[in-house]
């Protein structure tokens, strides 16, 4: 079996390059430019991290669903490692988005976790579910077997995150019948512009981190190649 | 044969095994009074009764576990799977049947595990029976896919709960919050949403799981 790569347009060197850029500019902007909110303060800042880096890991595990669907559907040799990858950096991104709404979570109420917050949960769960993907995936000796197990597991994963959310949305009503309403400022002006870019940022990162595993992911493949060849 | 009579033959197989080799069913009855004894001793003197209807849910899905857990064990041992994939039927087939059989026995043993558990704790209502029945369908449809990724891995039965729980928690959201509410019939519509949803994806991606 020969893995073959795949040749991308956008060079690693340029991705890596924008990606320094705009992760720049976006800890400017929120840290310098963005107004402070009235209500929360300084802390509010997290949220311009914290809601573009959920919505990155919704888009990584998309990705890693759409590739495992790809997997199925036309066999095209490159789809599982590509589909493993993404999840990967999605798993990346969530914890991330764990670490940040704790964050969030005790400075705003005092506590480091709040059932009462759907995205955490939301997250949680994710997180639990994707751990097991791994835990799927090197139980498995790599071949057409694990490919699909783990394209399938994968496909469950993004219905899952829908039916979760709406789950979560439910169990509020017996769980935590007390909802907070966010009554934000206007969502205009710098703080429009922050997060745009902030959120440009966190995606161009995540795609330039999953071109690296990946290339490093191939190397590794073909590395091993070559040896059993040699042997 | 058409897909209905590969299904009732599938299904047939694996009744009849229990019949004659008794593995599962009687574990699994064992197991949930044996949860109920834990949790009747966990739950402090004075705790509430929705406190109770919550773990009656952890108790049926982890007696499902079992069960689920045996259910591709006889394709394992007996080298049975080869033999069913080669067979001239649909695969999806393979995975209707095992899950109805699956079926079989979890309500078989919710219908002795619900009277122990209003003699123990507190009475059930119709509400409860029928968020149930729905959470079975999704619980065995989801878990019968499941059971089958994980039984060919090396981990095998480290591997189904861990599989398995992430998937099970909107059934179980949607079975608590059946049976503690007032007005239940949104939690209900949400687990009838469930199974379609769910099925639908078993039942399309099984052949994945057995075929390379």
């Amino acid at each position: 079996m020969t893995v073959v790569g795949r040749s991308y347009r956008i060079s690693l060197p340029a991705l890596a390059a924008a990606s320094l850029v705009l992760v720049t500019t976006a800890l400017v902007l929120v840290f310098f430019v963005a107004p402070t909110d009235a209500d929360q303060g300084f802390s509010q800042r997290i949220f311009y991290f914290h809601v573009s880096i959920a919505f990155t890991s919704y888009l990584c595990f998309g990705l890693g669903a759409w590739k495992a669907l790809v997997h199925l559907w036309k066999r095209d040799p490159n789809a599982d490692l590509e589909s493993y990858v993404g999840i990967h950096q999605g798993v990346i991104f969530g914890s991330l988005v764990l670490i940040t709404g704790s964050i969030w979570a005790r400075i705003s109420w005092g506590h480091w976790w709040l059932w009462s917050e759907n995205q955490l949960v939301l997250f949680l769960v994710l997180f639990l579910f994707y751990a097991a993907y791994f835990m799927l995936r090197f139980s498995l000796d790599a071949g057409p077997q694990r490919a699909n197990l783990c394209a399938v597991y994968a496909l469950f994963g993004v219905v899952l995150i829908p039916v979760s959310f709406l789950a979560i949305r439910l169990a509020q009503r017996f769980i935590h019948p007390v909802v907070f309403t966010r009554h934000g400022a206007a969502f205009g002006g710098w703080i429009m512009v922050t997060y745009l870019v902030s959120q440009a940022a966190m995606i161009v990162l995540a795609y330039t981190l999953y071109r690296i595993e990946l290339s490093g992911k191939r190397l590794d493949v073909r590395l091993r190649e070559l040896r059993r060849a040699y042997a | 044969m058409n897909y209905a009579a590969d299904v009732r033959a599938l299904a047939r197989k694996d009744l009849l095994l229990e019949l004659r080799a008794r593995d599962t069913l009687p574990a699994m009855l064992l197991f949930v009074v044996a949860i109920f004894v834990v949790f009747h001793f966990s739950l402090p003197d004075r705790s509430s009764d929705l406190a109770a209807s919550g773990l009656l849910w952890v108790a049926i899905v982890f007696t499902a576990l079992l069960g689920l857990g045996r259910a591709f064990v006889p394709e394992r041992e007996q080298r049975m799977f080869d033999g069913l994939v080669l067979a001239p039927c649909d695969r999806s087939a393979i995975w209707l049947a095992k899950s109805i059989a699956t079926f079989a026995f979890l309500a078989l043993a919710e219908l002795v595990a619900l009277p122990v558990f209003a003699l123990f704790f507190h009475g059930i209502d119709g509400t409860t029976v029928l968020a149930f029945l729905l959470a079975d369908v999704g619980i065995c449809a989801v878990g019968t896919l499941v059971g089958a990724m994980a039984v060919v891995t090396r981990a095998r039965d480290l591997l189904l709960p861990l599989l398995f729980l992430p998937l099970a928690i909107p059934i179980l959201i949607g079975g608590v919050g059946a049976s503690v509410v007032a007005s239940p019939g949104r939690y209900l519509l949400f687990l009838a949403l469930y199974d379609a949803l769910f099925a639908v994806l078993c039942w399309a991606s099984f052949e994945y799981v057995v075929t390379e």
